[in-house]
């Protein structure tokens, strides 16, 4: 199957074994991933703060290229963009605002473009699939960190359980792992304070890292760049917070399934990460 | 030649101030037809009614018309008048000046001109009206209660002792309803059961009431003072004839895990089983659901242990049908579970409870015997977080009401754990104190001065597990929003109250109005609180809207008093205002060919079937009868039949024609 | 309006107890309609410290969109210029990653710790992170530029550079 592929400024810099894990398995899985032509920023958490033509105007020129590629899905393996693409879609529905942002672009925005986040791609695929393809099972109790931008706001998302999601945690035992019930699978990260207030970042990160690590996690798995930075590359500050520090790993749910269907480390990304996995 | 007699009122200054009105009786006196013709200040007054019975025996009138206000205030009080000199009532009409002239319009010419048209219109409707009668129609005195909860008890006990009989059904397999799941009621911590079961024994022995539990209704037809409910008798397995109430075969039932409803889910009962040990009746049904016999035809040991053969395997549910003449709903509410709130654990979390699983808990006839212990683990928790308006007050969770009895219960729960546990620490997470009343203000300052529950006004956000603990995630709004979490053993929300399963398909059984939530409508949310929209039903308690136990009582002898007024009169006199299919002589019978469209237009069912038959008993014809009892004369199959052959009485075409074309022919 | 004070918002905000008015409080301040109580919005950290994570709105029984009024509060406080001194890290650093995608169309992360540390003169944050995400593949030194370079230009222009600030 083919389907539209929005990448995002984190999966070519900072967080690149994310798209390197979602390339391979969706290679493993014969999806082709057809990446949006002359894609740009979707502005994250810097528009939406600051102005909101701009918050509508940036994610609206990349669905705008992804409907003149004649493409019909857009899956968004990062969380926030796929956040702020779906949001803008739903703003763009108000006709005044979405003349003003054709006025803007000079292209037209036609609002039906279909976008999926990573989660939903693997669970449309269906899990049968990605079971039978299964060779070497991932056998670890692990803790599905959803992080807030996949669940919320749920009147436009409509995807999972808020407060308690499943989808993760279903992939995860299809391919063999153990999944637990934890308290923070939906508080926020600390999400774009990373370089600002890195302090914030070590608070938040070190209460969802502390709560999974004491029900015996072995890893977290997350799905969105930005959570796996903060509780990854930020490690250094968060431990400083705690009273004994953390190792456990935070890898993506690809490279789990990737690993699962036996794929190897250096190609899904693994050895980019600072906090070291041993899988 | 018609002799009609016209009174114009001044209303004091209501009609007076803007019409003229003697201009309008003067003009009105010159009309063929009209003998009399006068005004005066107040005609619905003593000296107004005697002057119209004066002039009806004076000049021999044989139609009256008052120009005074609107028919909905007077038109009972002058046809009476006219009935006590003589005067057929349904020869009185009234003009309405005041609501549809004087009080719309300013004073003028035009309005005057308009007030003559108004009367000029009645006075050709009264040279075409016929006098008409009452009907009248039987009463069954006997009453039908459904639901016995507190409600449903107190109506029945109210109604049996004015003498009437009663007929009360209950569709578990005892009555005492939520009543008898509470430990202690507010705002005098009475041991529910102690002041429930003495009635629940009364009704059980009350010679004019008959008591059908495991019971529902299957249907109800016909209308005030004359239903027919069907009542659909639940196979028990047990013959309660010879059933003793002993018990043996509940203590040798192999299946003893099933949640218990009375225990609110807390509690596990046997598939043969009595709901609580004080139940009335005190024997027991077998749920076939989960008994083995029913579900794999293996076991009968009850039907071994018993010693006088009570068990019946092969019984089918009964339909017994009974007449009634009213009947009162006492149906009483729900309370919603812990898996309605993700923020609190989508109901995963052993140790949050509902209001009313606490209640169980606390009862001394309760799973724990009386001991407040977590689910979970049986240990006796040190730490409770109360929180109130869980579900309530929320429209994002599609409940915008107030529950009205969480807020009371919540400080009676703190309250009685704080008796039960001395060292132990209760908080409440509260929005408002709705203690509205009496002794219910106090008694929340009592729980909070005397028995030291910590009262925080804000919600919780979360709550959620750790370490065999539950982390309470709440706020203090009243120091600007201070984050509070504590580390509690037991989690109690206060849940809302909603209206009780199937109360929608029994409303629509019943043809009773009810709301967006499933509540019965009353008939007027201020001054008719126990009547509904259906003539002859009746509401009582809760399922009506939430309300605590002295609210229920109070309304349930309300409705008692309804139906005792209903039952005080041999025949219910009905107004005359309904439609008629005409009737003419042989061989046509009537223009009615036989089409029954009015049937599919009649929102009260009253269209009936009759067959006129030849002398030799075969079928000529199938024709329209409109039943008078349900008619309520608005019309509809007039409009519908094609032939022309329905009619209002009171509101003939004839009638009604002629007070349009009195208006077009000036 | 819809606001009826019950502080579940307050209550499950993760951030909480780091500002100057929590959720619930900045809501009542809103009700109260008067200028000053605006103006101490305004100023306050609170806009800036809220993530957008969206766990009020998520929670409020009235459905209040908590996360789009701090947006909305967000831009006032910026064109009326009353920043809270605290929130400048954060507003400089919204500020250098609007620079760095407004020239290339991409985020170009170098650039942004670059204007960042000039904003803010934290010379040596991060120094130590630096190398390890270098020798980890995860710092491009160069910046991805998109084709249409022109339409990023009109875009901010349109937009953001559209708003005329107050200067009180």
């Amino acid at each position: 199957m083919k389907i539209g592929f929005y990448p995002g400024c984190s999966l070519t810099g900072s967080s690149r074994e994310y798209n390197e894990s979602v390339a391979m398995v969706a290679k493993a899985l014969d999806i082709e991933l057809v990446e949006i032509k002359d894609w740009n920023c979707c502005g994250a958490t810097a528009a939406h703060s600051m102005n909101e033509e701009l918050s509508l105007s940036l994610p609206a020129r990349i669905m705008a290229m992804a409907e003149e590629q004649g493409l019909t899905e857009v899956v968004v393996p990062c969380a926030a963009c796929y956040n702020r693409l779906k949001v803008t879609q739903n703003e763009l529905e108000d006709e005044q605002k979405r003349a003003r942002v054709v006025d803007i672009l000079k292209q037209p925005y036609k609002g039906n473009l279909k976008i999926i986040n990573v989660l939903q791609l693997l669970e449309a695929y269906g899990t049968e699939n990605i079971k039978a393809k299964v060779i070497q099972p991932f056998t670890h109790k692990v803790a599905c960190y959803y992080g807030c931008l996949l669940v919320r706001p749920q009147s436009i998302l409509k995807f999972d359980r808020v407060e308690d999601p499943q989808s993760m945690d279903s992939l995860i035992k299809v391919i063999g792992g153990t999944t637990m019930d934890w308290a923070f699978k939906t508080e926020c990260c600390g999400g774009g304070f990373s370089v600002s207030r890195t302090d914030l970042v070590a608070k938040l990160s070190g209460n969802i890292l502390k709560d999974a690590s004491d029900r015996g996690a072995e890893a977290l798995i997350v799905a969105c760049p930005m959570c796996q930075s903060n509780l990854d590359m930020r490690r250094g500050a968060i431990n400083k917070t705690l009273e004994t520090p953390i190792d456990i790993p935070v890898i993506y749910i690809t490279q789990a399934i990737g690993l699962a269907l036996g794929i190897g480390a250096k190609e899904l990304g693994l050895k980019r990460h600072f906090v070291t996995v041993e899988l | 030649m018609s002799k009609i007699g016209v009174f114009i009122c001044h209303c004091g200054e209501n009609i007076s101030a803007t019409v003229d009105v003697e201009r309008v009786a003067r003009e009105i006196g010159e009309m063929e037809g009209v003998a009399y013709a006068s005004d005066y200040k107040y005609m619905c007054s003593d000296p107004g009614q005697t002057r119209i019975k004066e002039a009806i025996k004076k000049y021999d009138l044989d139609g009256v018309v008052v120009g005074a206000c609107s028919p909905r205030m007077h038109e009972p009080t002058f046809r009476k008048a006219c009935a006590e000199a003589g005067l057929n009532s349904y020869l009185c009409e009234m003009a309405n000046l005041r609501e549809h002239c004087s009080w719309v319009h300013e004073k003028g010419e035009e309005t005057t001109e308009k007030a003559i048209d108004l009367v000029k219109m009645l006075v050709e409707k009264v040279k075409k009206d016929k006098p008409l009668q009452s009907i009248k129609v039987p009463v069954t005195k006997k009453a039908l209660v459904i639901g016995g909860g507190i409600a449903g008890i107190q109506a029945s006990l109210d109604i049996a002792n004015t003498g009437h009989q009663v007929i009360l059904i209950e569709k578990d397999p005892s009555i005492g309803g939520h009543m008898s799941q509470l430990s202690e009621t507010f705002p005098t911590l009475d041991c529910s059961q102690c002041i429930l079961t003495p009635r629940m024994v009364e009704v059980a022995q009350h010679p004019n009431i008959k008591l059908y539990t495991y019971a529902e209704l299957e249907s109800l037809e016909g209308f005030i003072g004359n239903f027919t409910a069907k009542i659909r008798l639940k196979a028990k397995s047990v013959n309660y004839s010879t059933c003793t109430g002993c018990g043996a075969c509940i203590q040798k039932c192999p299946v003893k895990k099933i949640p218990s409803e009375f225990n609110a889910g807390l509690g596990t009962r046997t598939a043969i089983y009595v709901p609580f040990p004080q139940a009335v009746p005190n024997k027991p049904v077998i749920d076939r659901a989960n008994c083995n016999y029913y579900k794999r035809g293996a076991c009968k040991i009850c039907e071994k242990t018993c010693q006088v053969g009570a068990i019946e395997w092969d019984k089918e549910d009964e339909i017994v049908s009974e007449q009634v003449g009213a009947v009162v709903l006492a149906t009483g509410f729900d309370v919603k579970g812990t898996d309605f709130f993700p923020e609190y654990g989508y109901g995963k979390f052993k140790d949050v409870l509902t209001g009313l699983q606490f209640e169980r808990l606390a009862s001394a006839s309760g799973p724990t015997l009386g001991e407040i212990r977590r689910p979970s683990d049986g240990v006796i928790p040190k730490k409770i977080v109360f929180i109130a308006c869980a579900g309530s007050r929320d429209p994002a969770k599609g409940i915008p009401y107030c529950s009205k009895i969480c807020c009371m219960y919540t400080a009676k729960h703190a309250m009685l754990y704080q008796h039960k546990v001395h060292d132990g620490e209760s908080t409440v997470f509260y929005m408002d104190i709705r203690a509205g009343g009496k002794n219910y203000e106090e008694f929340v300052r009592r729980a909070i001065e005397e028995d030291t529950v910590n009262y925080i006004r804000g919600r919780v956000a979360r709550v959620y597990e750790k370490d065999g603990k539950l982390i309470v995630k709440g706020v203090d709004t009243l120091l600007g929003g201070e984050q509070v979490e504590i580390e509690a053993d037991m989690v109690v929300l206060a849940t809302a109250g909603i209206a009780s399963c199937g109360s929608e398909q029994l409303a629509q059984k019943l043809h009773v109005s009810y709301d967006p939530y499933h509540f019965f409508a009353e008939a007027h949310p201020k001054l008719k609180p126990v009547e509904t929209n259906t003539a002859g039903i009746f509401l009582a308690g809760a399922c009506q809207a939430p309300k605590d136990i002295p609210e229920t009582v109070g309304m349930a002898s309300g409705a008692a008093v309804k139906v005792a007024a209903l039952f005080s009169k041999e025949e219910l006199i009905r107004e005359p205002i309904v439609a008629v299919v005409n009737r003419l002589a042989p061989p046509l019978y009537s223009t009615c060919v036989g089409c029954f469209m009015c049937e599919t237009a009649c929102p009260y069912n009253a269209i009936e079937h009759e067959e006129i038959k030849g002398r030799d008993g075969s079928l000529i014809r199938t024709i329209a009868r409109i039943n008078e009892g349900l008619c309520q004369g608005c019309g509809t199959c007039v409009a519908f039949c094609r032939s022309k052959s329905i009619d209002i009485q009171g509101y003939t075409n004839e009638e009604v024609y002629a007070e349009v074309m009195s208006l077009l022919n000036d | 309006m819809h606001c009826y004070q019950c502080g579940k918002c307050t209550a499950g905000c993760v951030l909480a107890s780091e500002m100057n008015f929590p959720p619930s409080y900045l809501m009542r301040l809103l009700q109260t309609g008067t200028k000053e109580n605006y103006d101490k919005i305004l100023k306050s950290n609170s806009i800036w410290l809220c993530l957008n994570c969206e766990n009020c709105v998520g929670r409020c029984p009235m459905e209040i969109d908590i996360p789009k009024m701090m947006d909305y509060l967000r831009t006032q406080s910026l064109k009326e210029n009353k920043q809270h001194p605290d929130s400048k890290p954060i507003v400089a650093f919204h500020r250098s990653f609007l620079d760095s995608i407004k020239y290339t169309g991409r985020l170009y992360e170098v650039g942004l710790i670059a204007a960042f540390k000039a904003r803010t003169f934290r010379f040596t944050q991060d120094l130590t992170i630096a190398p390890g995400m270098y020798l980890r593949g995860k710092l491009p030194l160069f910046p991805e530029k998109i084709n249409d370079r022109r339409i990023m230009k009109r875009i901010f222009a349109q937009t953001i550079e559209n708003v005329k600030t107050d200067t009180k």
